[in-house]
C-alpha cells in the first residue's frame, strides 16, 4: 500500500518540521522528491540524509517570478511533477485592531497566493499524464479561528476553498487536491512555547498530547498514494479531537 | 484539405472521441462535439504542442469551433 515508485513530488517548506517529515515519508514510500524552502542549507541536509532520488530547489515564495519558476526547475530535475505538497507558511500574529496592511498581506502571499500559482504551474503536466496528487496543508486554525492570527486563518480556510475548486474542476482527469489540516504539533516552533502556555493548550486537545511530525506525514502520503484516488476536495483534520469537524 | 486542418482534425477526434466527419468547419467544440470548458483548454494546449506555438488566454477564447482553430493556427505557424 501506498508505493510512490517512480513517482515525483515536490514539497514546500521541506526545511521545516513537517515539510522535512513529508519529504522523507514520501521519499520513503519511494518517490523521488524535489525539497523546496527559502533556506539552502537545510535543503541539503535533508537531501543529503535522503541520499538518492532527493533534490534541492530553493524558493522565495513571497516574490511571484521565484514561484512561477519552481515548478519549471522541479520538472527540469524529475521529469515531472505528480504530487504537489503546499506546506510552506508563514504567521504574523498580531491583534486584528493592531494588524498592519504588510502583515496581512504578506501572509497571504505566502500561504495562499503563492500555492494558487503552484498549483496552476503544475496542472499542465498533471492534466496530460491524467494522474496527480495536490496536498494542501491548511491547519486547524482555518475552521475555527483563532485570536492573534485573523491574517494566518484567512490563509488556511482559503486554501480549503480554492482547493475545493480546483477539485472539482480536474476531478476528471485523474488529479485530486486536497487539504491536510494539522492541529497542535510538536516542531521547533512550539518548542518555543513555555510549559504553562502548552498546557492551556492540550486542555482543548482530547488526546491530551501534541501531535507529531509523522502523523501530519502519514497523513500526507495516503492522500499522494494512488489507493486514495476516489479522495478528493477534502480535509482531513489531524489534530487529536481538537476540532472535530 | 490543409495538413494544418488535418492535424488540428486529428487532435479533436482523438481527444474528444467523436466521429470525424463531425469536425467541420463550423462545428463548435462545446455545442456540437461535446466538450466541457477543460477539454477546450486541453484542445488548446495540445494544438500548441503539435504546431510548437503559443495560442495567449485570450485569443483562446476566440476558438470555439473547427474552423476557428484551423484559422488561428494556420496564422500563428
Amino acid at each position: 500500500m501506498f508505493d510512490l515508485n517512480g513517482k515525483n513530488a515536490l514539497i514546500t517548506g521541506a526545511s521545516g518540521g513537517i515539510g522535512g517529515e513529508i519529504a522523507r515519508a514520501l521519499h520513503k514510500a519511494g518517490a523521488t522528491v524535489t525539497l523546496s524552502g527559502t533556506r539552502l542549507a537545510p535543503l541539503e541536509a535533508l537531501a543529503a540524509e535522503l541520499g538518492d532520488r532527493a533534490h534541492v530547489a530553493t524558493c522565495d515564495l513571497s516574490d511571484a517570478a521565484s514561484v512561477e519558476a519552481l515548478p519549471k526547475a522541479a520538472i527540469e530535475k524529475m521529469g515531472s511533477i505528480d504530487v504537489l505538497v503546499n506546506n510552506a507558511g508563514i504567521t504574523r500574529d498580531n491583534l486584528f485592531m493592531r494588524m498592519s496592511d504588510e502583515e496581512w498581506q504578506s501572509v497571504i502571499d505566502v500561504n495562499l497566493t503563492s500555492t494558487f500559482r503552484l498549483c496552476r504551474g503544475v496542472l499542465r503536466g498533471m492534466m496530460k499524464a491524467r494522474w496527480g496528487r495536490i496536498v494542501n496543508i491548511s491547519s486547524v486554525v482555518g475552521a475555527t479561528g483563532n485570536p492573534g492570527q485573523g491574517n494566518y486563518a484567512a490563509s488556511k480556510a482559503g486554501m480549503v476553498g480554492m482547493s475545493k475548486s480546483l477539485a472539482a474542476e480536474v476531478a476528471s482527469r485523474g488529479i485530486t487536491v486536497n487539504c491536510v489540516a494539522p492541529g497542535f504539533i510538536t516542531t521547533a516552533m512550539t518548542d518555543k512555547l513555555n510549559d504553562e502556555q502548552k498546557s492551556r493548550i492540550l486542555t482543548q486537545v482530547p488526546a491530551g498530547r501534541m501531535g507529531e511530525v509523522t502523523e501530519i506525514a502519514a497523513a500526507v502520503l495516503y492522500l499522494a498514494s494512488p489507493e486514495a484516488g476516489y479522495v478528493t476536495g477534502t480535509t482531513l483534520h489531524v489534530n487529536g479531537g481538537m476540532a472535530m469537524i | 484539405m490543409s495538413d494544418i486542418a488535418d492535424r488540428v482534425k486529428k487532435i479533436v477526434v482523438e481527444h474528444l472521441g467523436v466521429e470525424e466527419d463531425k469536425v467541420t468547419e463550423t462545428a463548435s467544440f462545446i455545442d456540437d462535439l461535446g466538450a466541457d470548458s477543460l477539454d477546450t483548454v486541453e484542445l488548446v494546449m495540445a494544438f500548441e504542442e503539435e504546431f510548437g506555438i503559443e495560442i495567449p488566454d485570450d485569443a483562446a477564447e476566440t476558438i470555439q469551433t473547427f474552423g476557428d482553430a484551423v484559422k488561428f493556427i494556420s496564422g500563428a505557424v
